[in-house]
């Protein structure tokens, strides 16, 4: 029998589990829902100890990247994950777990081009076209304000 | 209380939207995260992410779409202070801290954890 491409996707498409939009899509509210109110929480102690505005979002920022990188290191994250879908992906520690996890899984593979490359598998596209759109952006501040 | 209410509904929807687009479309988490943050961007560059922080607090700033808009913030700054030298400085400075904790703690992570068994 020939397996022509198409025929091959509805084979899998018929092998997959069915994924259940109507507990995905609720699933994924509830619990990117709660990792922002744990942020508004924890921005809203710091500005509460004193912290300025700006820097309290920084460092918001940066104790979700650590209590996700530990989780993730827990194995605690992946857990979360599968019944959270995107509600684990799309905020900042689904980043922080991106990270996380493709360092600890190039460690068999050395330091230097393991975990030294890999740790970007998930953070270098991320980066690269978020800051290549900042500077798209930057270029035309600059020609509005020079033309304008 | 409400601000938290916000922060969650907002929140949520954002995540909600990207559980749609895992559900009904082919696009893999990595180009997920990528869109959300190009999208932040864009949706800053137009002047529309900053009310919706005003409103959602957390809700905005949590999901990635906040870490672009972060870089487009940042680039808004610098372009200001240094012209076109702020268009290669002000998006990795504005984001420096998210992009340094990610690194250093996945670091910290992969010295301490051990790979688990699939």
């Amino acid at each position: 029998m020939e397996i022509s491409p198409e025929l091959y996707q509805d084979m899998q498409d018929a092998a997959a589990p069915k994924s259940r939009s109507y507990v995905n899509i609720p699933m994924a509210f509830l619990a990117g829902g709660l990792i922002c109110v744990l942020g508004e929480c924890i921005l809203n102690l710091l500005t509460y100890w004193g912290v300025e505005q700006e820097a309290a979002g920084s460092w918001t920022s940066v104790i979700l990247v650590f209590l996700s990188a530990l989780l993730t290191g827990l194995g605690w994250y992946e857990r979360i994950a599968k019944h959270a879908g995107a509600g684990t992906l799309v905020p900042i520690t689904g980043f922080a777990n991106g990270v996380t996890s493709s360092a600890i899984e190039a460690r068999t593979e050395g330091w230097i081009l393991g975990v030294g490359s890999k740790i970007f598998t998930i953070a270098g596209p991320v980066i690269l076209y978020g800051t290549a759109a900042s500077v798209v952006y930057g270029i035309m501040l600059m020609l509005f304000g020079m033309f304008l | 209380m409400l601000e938290y209410i916000w922060a969650f509904l907002i929140g949520g929807g954002i995540c909600a939207v990207g559980q749609v687009l895992i559900d009904y479309t082919k696009l893999t988490p990595a180009r997920i995260l990528t869109g959300y943050v190009v999208a932040g961007v864009l949706i800053s560059a137009l002047g529309l992410y900053q009310p919706l922080i005003d409103f959602a607090g957390g809700g905005a700033t949590v999901p990635l779409t906040g870490f672009g808009h972060l870089l487009a913030e940042g680039i808004r700054k610098s372009v200001e202070e240094k012209g076109w030298l702020g268009v290669f400085s002000g998006g990795l400075t504005a984001s420096a801290a998210g992009i340094t904790a990610a690194m250093l703690f996945g670091l910290a992570a992969s010295a301490i954890f051990k790979p688990k068994d699939k």
